[in-house]
Order: structure tokens, then sequence, then C-alpha cells
């Protein structure tokens, strides 16, 4: 091969790109755990594609999720997404534990370069690629159907933002693979992240990424916004909205205005790395702090999108497993917009110690600490819904018990931290790693965890396995308070977050305690993946096909589980806050529709799954300045939208005979089965019918 | 006005029934909600710009590199283009002659060229000059912020392209209505836009 040619094809790739070559080349444990991280990406990769071949499934898989426009299997695949991308960020984190356990005076085993890549994934994938994708999958599942809707607004729109994030989380394993991602952490801060210090692929990997998945997300928001603005059944007023409807409204919205400064943060980033312009530079002009308000700009609306589907989750499980309407509606609505508002005054508190007069610093630290008061109010609501109601611990319930004590924790230390006085003598310690893992693990992932028990039999026909769900919930709880509450006392002690080694010796016990903490943490990761397996295994005994498993409120409640993919026969009639609760209490919870009609669904489209494809592809050919690929991958991007503008067959009919047909054979399970009471709810004689309490 | 008037924020069509109407309006307010999404871009590159504005570093300022002669031209082309837009969507609107339709999306789409060919001989020149985005801080800015809108004005002219295509090969049916409509929202939006950078970026440096 000529010189000049290697360099035109394959961009600045090398041989030294491949992990496993640089594993042979210089043996160390760091580069051996690095090949084995790229050798598992590879192989369970290959495992996958022949699993799916053996089983003869790929068309199955093509027709019915690729291809899918239907919001719940959109919204099923994201939660997939986000219980890989959690297992490799989970297991990140437990390599990081382990390091710091065994660098205190010492190299111990991941050198620094690896471990700074180690805290950039972490962070980058648990925030766009767990978080985010979880929450838009519970948002897209469950919102459609509690409004009474057939589809969101945007259907097509919906599965091309699937597949954007589909791509970028892939395009963050394959990062895995070739080359090397970035050591900035999962802001990227410049100028570090800039070419005079990063010259490496890896800030690239992250702004390509990061920049496809907000896109992903920006399209989300908005689909989610205009559907809950549009298309809520007759009588669904807006103060007749489920809790978690408000949350997600109030989610979207953030999405919508708060994404577009992530993007312009990336976009601008890249034009110093591709294009030698000088917007963080350290010479000609170049100013970082830009970067920064910019980048928090989003990211501190950023945790009120994570946090506040979350929110919506504890509200409908709190009112569920209480056996009473959700207490304070009004306030809880007033509490998510007064947060959702308040989201956008307070970023400068993520650098209260980068130069802004003292006077700036006081604004942002009393603003900060207004959003406790909403917060508050929430959690007195969630505890007075409770209040002499009929508590049931269930798995979901036992999340939202462990939110709110672990929650009010993390918000003290962040009132702690919202002082700038205090602030300055703890920025970038582990004090700060302690707090918003204490708000973002109750705040997002129990909640996550609790809406996936709780509609998992909604989604899937049948219950997950109690007692399964409760061992994983013990060790999300204790792993936690053993994996962070050391850091604050650490922190607090001064030592520095994203240390790859340790000169301390006093803090020895405190790092073994959260190394223990971080295996516990993993335990109740494979308990979780334990716990479906085993539901999976006796799904017979646990089926509620009536869909009615815990009595609850909600219209996606009063349909069969799994739903039919036009989720109402017909489009329901709302006459009050929780509808079906109140249907159920005046005797007639499913009237038989007069008629059936025949009903327009969206057909199928390989737009999405082609634009995801295209996405990462043109990204990948950015990061390794592939200019030949990404030219083709953009304009073949350009040409798919143009091409799907010409589609007009878009639509499929369910003909009036089968809507019948399915709806009739669900009340056929409603009659077979016995309503029961609240009492053996978690038992198999639960059906989904439920009893009728006076 | 009636109820039905005013459905959507856009220039209303006689629908024939309800149902088409309603996913008008949806389409039509998702465009404003993802315009709105766009203009937080706008609004944070113009901060930037303000912010950078000062960042000359020894380099070019803006009075030495701004022309008003060709900026008042451009902006008197893309204004006009606008206005035949609004004649394209009324001929839409009350089912014109085929014709007339397509030829003030034609003008427009001359006009958008026009204004394209004028802004890159601006930039050149400015590149000529030494104004390059690699020279400052306030150049990279200016070159963020400009160009976007110029890539915003050629995604236009390449969507003009399809929706001609598109009447012709399918007519007015109710997809080509509402992307004509959409077409129209993005068409002004980049109207507004331009005059902020009219009165933002050239005005303000021509002044000091």
């Amino acid at each position: 091969m000529t010189e000049p040619l290697w360099p035109a094809v394959f961009g600045r790739f090398g041989w030294m790109d491949l992990p496993f070559v640089r594993a042979w080349q210089e043996l160390s444990v760091s580069e051996i755990i690095g090949a084995g991280a790229g050798g598992l990406v590879v192989v369970g990769g290959l495992a996958v594609v022949i699993l799916v071949t053996w089983l003869g499934r790929w068309r199955y898989l093509w027709r019915e999720w690729f291809t899918t426009l239907d919001h719940k299997r959109i919204g099923v695949m994201y939660v997939v997404i986000a219980f890989v991308m959690l297992s490799r960020a989970l297991v990140e984190a437990v390599l990081m534990r382990m390091q710091q356990a065994a660098a205190i005076n010492a190299p111990g085993f991941v050198a620094p370069d690896h471990f700074a890549q180690l805290f950039t994934t972490h962070g980058s994938i648990m925030i766009f690629f767990m978080a985010m994708p979880f929450l838009t999958g519970a948002i897209n599942y469950v919102m459609p159907l509690q409004i009474g809707a057939r589809d969101v607004a945007f259907p097509l729109l919906n599965a091309v933002s699937l597949w954007l994030t589909a791509g970028a989380a892939g395009l963050m394993m394959v990062s895995l693979v070739i080359g090397r991602f970035s050591t900035g952490g999962w802001t990227g801060y410049p100028p570090y992240t800039e070419l005079a210090f990063s010259p490496d692929v890896g800030p690239d990997y992250w702004i390509w990424a990061v920049t496809l998945g907000s896109l992903g997300t920006t399209m989300s928001g908005l689909n989610f916004a205009v559907t809950i603005y549009k298309e809520r059944c007759p009588g669904m007023t807006l103060m007749r909205m489920p809790m978690f409807c408000w949350t997600s409204l109030c989610t979207s919205i953030l999405m919508i205005f708060a994404m577009p400064p992530l993007t312009v943060a990336t976009a601008l980033l890249a034009l110093d790395r591709y294009l030698g312009f000088h917007f963080f530079t350290n010479d000609l002009g170049g100013n970082m702090m830009n970067y920064a308000n910019l980048i928090w700009l989003f990211g501190h609306p950023e945790v009120y999108i994570l946090i506040l589907p979350a929110f919506g989750v504890y509200s409908e499980v709190i009112s569920t497993f209480s056996s009473k309407e959700l207490y304070g509606y009004t306030s809880l609505v007033i509490a998510t917009m007064a947060i959702a508002v308040l989201s956008f005054t307070v970023w400068v508190h993520h650098f209260f110690t980068m130069g802004q007069s003292a006077n700036i610093n006081a604004v942002f630290g009393i603003a900060t600490m207004a959003i406790g008061l909403p917060t508050g109010v929430k959690i007195y609501d969630w505890i007075w819904t409770m209040f002499r109601g009929r508590v049931r611990f269930s798995v979901p319930m036992l999340y939202s018990l462990a939110f709110m004590m672990t929650f009010v924790l993390g918000g003290l230390t962040g009132i702690i931290l919202a002082f700038p006085p205090l602030d300055y003598l703890v920025h970038n310690t582990l004090f700060l790693v302690a707090h918003f893992h204490n708000m973002l693990i109750p705040g997002l992932l129990y909640g996550m965890l609790a809406g996936y028990n709780y509609w998992f039999p909604k989604a899937f026909g049948f219950r997950l396995d109690e007692r399964w769900g409760r061992i994983s919930f013990g060790c999300w709880v204790v792993g936690f308070y053993l994996a962070f509450m050391p850091l604050y006392v650490l922190g607090a002690g001064g030592m520095t977050r994203r240390s790859q080694a340790v000169f301390e010796p006093a803090f020895r016990p405190w790092l073994y305690i959260a190394g223990v903490g971080a295996l516990v943490l993993l335990s109740a990761l494979v308990t979780l993946f334990v716990q479906l397996w085993v539901s999976i295994r006796n799904r017979e005994a646990n089926r509620v096909p009536v869909g009615d498993p815990w009595n609850a409120g909600g219209l996606e409640w009063s349909i069969p589980a799994p739903p039919p993919a036009y989720n109402f026969a017909v489009i329901p009639t709302v006459r009050d806050r929780d509808p079906f609760y109140g249907e159920k209490q005046a005797g007639n919870p499913y009237p038989a529709p007069k008629r059936y009609e025949s009903i327009a669904m969206p057909a199928n489209s390989m737009t999405g799954p082609a634009l995801g494809v295209l996405g990462a592809v043109t990204a990948f050919g950015l990061v390794w300045h592939m200019w030949w690929l990404a030219g083709l991958g953009l304009a073949a991007s350009i040409a798919t939208v143009i091409a799907r503008s010409f589609a007009r067959d878009v639509e499929r009919l369910i003909p009036a005979a089968e809507v019948a047909r399915i709806d009739r054979r669900w009340r056929k399970e409603i009659q077979r089965a016995k309503p029961i009471g609240r009492v053996v709810e978690g038992t198999p004689t639960n059906r989904g019918l439920a009893e009728v309490e006076a | 006005m009636s109820a039905a008037e005013g459905a959507h924020p856009g220039l209303n069509l006689t629908h024939p029934h309800a149902k088409a109407q309603e996913e008008t309006e949806t389409a039509l307010f998702g465009f404003w909600v993802f315009l709105m999404s766009d203009a937080v871009i706008f609004a944070l590159l113009f901060a930037t710009y303000g912010v950078m504005l000062h960042a000359t570093v020894g380099g070019p300022t803006p009075a030495d590199v701004y022309e008003i002669g060709p900026a008042l031209l451009e902006t008197a082309i893309l204004l006009t283009s606008s206005f035949t837009f609004g004649l394209a969507s009324v001929a839409m609107k009350h089912d014109a002659p085929r014709r007339r339709l397509l030829g003030w999306m034609a003008v427009t789409l001359v006009l958008g060229l026009a204004f394209l060919a004028l802004e890159v001989r601006d930039f050149l020149t400015m590149v000529a000059q030494g104004a390059t985005p690699m020279r400052s801080g306030y150049l990279s800015s200016f070159f963020a912020l400009v160009p976007l809108h110029g890539l915003h004005v050629a995604a236009g002219c390449l969507w003009l392209v399809v929706m001609m295509v598109q009447v012709v090969v399918f007519g007015l049916d109710a997809r080509v209505r509402i992307n004509t409509l959409r077409l129209g929202l993005f068409w002004h939006f980049l109207d507004i836009v331009w005059i902020g950078l009219f009165s933002v970026v050239y005005l303000q440096g021509l002044i000091r």
C-alpha cells in the first residue's frame, strides 16, 4: 500500500489503536483489562448475532422490533439499551473503587490514563446512555397509555430518536475496541480536551456520541410535549393527568430548551478541534469560561430531566400501594413546574470557584437553595399520601421509601454545597461525588427500577418475582450506603475526586468500605438480572392478563396486559382524576364497546434504523478523520430523509374484526379471572382483576 | 375569528374534514416547538458572539471586515423571499393554479440562492483579508453564527426543491400541504434570525 493511500482510507487509524495489539506490545494488567473489555464487546456482539441467527429470529426482530413505530416497543428497546449500558458503567465503577482501594501508596492495577478513561466513560454512559434511555423508555411506554392515546404525536420521529440514541451508544461500545475514549470527564472541559492537550481520538468519540444522543433526546422531548398537549383523550384535561404525565411534560420542556446548549457546546468544541477555531483554546482569544457556562446551562436542567420522571413514578407508586389518591395533587403540579423553571437559574453553582464575583455566587447559591422548597413540598405530599393509607411494602414501594430517606439526606448535603464559602472547601473532592450519587441513585435509578417493577406486568403480561426483587432492592440500598457514605468522609477530609492513586494512609478504611459497597452494588445488578430470569421462567404462574394487578387508578391499567398495538379498542372518555379507579367504584370498569371500528396505525419504517446506523457511521468517520466515510454517511442520511418524505403508504389498517377478536378474547379472561384483594396481590391468584373495595 | 381559523399557529387551510385539521394542528405545533429549540441554539451563538466580540487579539475588528452594502442587499433579498413564499402559501390556501404556486416557490428559491451566493462572496472577501475563523476568538464566533444561518438557508433551498418536486408528483395532498406550511414557518423564522444578525452583527459592528 502506498503511503498517502492509508490515511485517505483509514484516516488516523493505526494498529496500535487496537487494545489487543496494545496489550500484546506492552503487557500490563491495565492493558489486559482494556483488551479484555474490548474482547468482551466483540465476543458479546458476536454471541448475540450467532444466537439470533441460530434461533432464526432476524426476521422477527426486524419486523416486530427494529422497524416498529409502536411507542410501547420503542420504550422497551430504550430500556434494553439502558440495562446494557448500566451493566458496563457499573463494572467500570467497581474497577475504579478497586483501583483506589488498591492504590494507597501503591500503583494499583489500572494505569492513570486508563483510569481517566474509566471515570469519563462511567459518567458519560450513566448520564447519556443509562439514565436518559431509561427515563425516555419509561415515558415512551407509559405516558401515551396514561393520557388515552394510541401513539405519540410523531411515531416516526420517535423511532429516529431511539435509533440515534442506539447509534450513539454503539459508538461508545466501539470506542472500547477501536481506539480509546476521552480522559476529560463526562463534561469534557476544555482547554484540556482541546487539540493541544488531547490530540487523540478520545474527545472526538465523546463529542460525537454525546451530540448524536442529544439530538435524539431533543426530538424525544419535542415529541412527548406535543403528545401531551395534543393527543389527550376526551375529558383528560391537564389537571386530570396522572402525575407521571406532568413530570414527563416538565422533563420534555427541559429537554427542548436544555439540550441545545449541549449541542452548541460540543459543536463549538468540535469546531476548535477540527477546523482550528478559537472558542475555548488558551491562545488567540479563546475563553473556556464560555464552555463552562454552556455545558452547565445544559447540565443543571439535565439533572431535573433525570429526576422529574422518577418523581412521577414515585407519585404513581406511592398512591397505588397506599390505596389512596395522591395527596396535594395541585401542589405537586406547581412544585414540578417550579423545579423546571428554577432549574434554569442555578447553573453557576457548578463552578463557584471559577472566578466570578462573590455577589454572583450569592445569587446563584440562594437560587440553588430555593429549589429545596418545591422538592420539600413533594416529599411531604408523598408522606401525606401514605398517611392512613393501606400501605403495601411491594418492591416499587420499597424503592420509594428508600428514595425518600436517602434523597433527603442528599438534599441536605446539597444545601451545604449551595453555600459558596462551604463549596470552596469541598469543591472537586469526593464530597461532591458522594452528593450527586446520593441524588441520582435514589432520584433516578431507584425511581426507574420502581417503575420497572411497577409497569413490567403491564408491558409483558406477568409480574416480576417479588423475592428476587427484594433481594436486589436490598443490595441497591445497602450497596449505596456502603459505597457513598465513606466518600462524604473522604471528601470532607480532602480527597480529590478522579484520583488514580492515593497517598494518605488514613483514607484506607473508608476506601475499603466503599470498595465493599461497590461489590454489593454489583451484586444488586446481578440479582436484578436473576430476578428477570426467574420471572421469565415462572411467567405462567404470574400472568396478569386482565391488566390491573395493583388496583391502580390510571387509564393504562384499564386495558389488557400486554396491551394490543392500538392500546385502546375505543378511545376512553375521562370524567375525573384517577379515571379507572372511579370506573371501578362505579361498578363498570370494562364497558363493552357497542361496535368495533377499524384502527389506522403507523406502518413499520426502516428510516429509524437507517438513520441510526448512518449517524453512527458519520460519527465514526469524523472521529477517525475518514472524511470519505463521514461525507458518505451524511449524504446518505440526507437522502434517507428526503426519500422518506416521498413515502405515501405510511399507515396500516387494523380491521374492525381483528380489533373485536382481540378485545373479546380479553373479555373472556376478565370473566374467567377471580377478583382478588390486596393481601394476595403478590401470589399467583392475581390475574390482574382487582376486587372493588368499599 | 372563529375557532377553526385560529386553530393552529400557521396559515390555516380550508380542510375538508376534522381529522386533517387535527393532524395539521399537531404537525405545525410540533414544528413550532422545533423552531423554538433551534432558536435557543441561535440565542446561545448570539451570546457567544457578544462575549467574544472584543477577543480580536490584534487581528481584524468588526469595522475592518464588514461591508454594509452587500449586507443590506442580502437583507433586502431575504426579506423579499419571505414575501414571495407568503404568496406561494396564499396560492396554496386558495387552490390557485399549480403554476402559480410553483412559480412563487421558484422565485423564492432563486432569491434564496442569490442570498447564499452573496453571503459566500462576503465570507471569501473576509478570508482574503486574513479574517479567517482561525485568526481570533471574535472571528471564530462570527464564523459559527453567520454561516450557521447560511447553512439553514441552504437546507431551506434543498427543502424547497424537494417540495416543488412533490407538488408536481403528488399534487397538493395532505402531506404536501403540511410540509409546505412547515417549510414556510422555517423560511420566515430564518428571516427573523437574519434581522437579528443584520442588527447585532453588521450594524452594531459598523457603528463602533
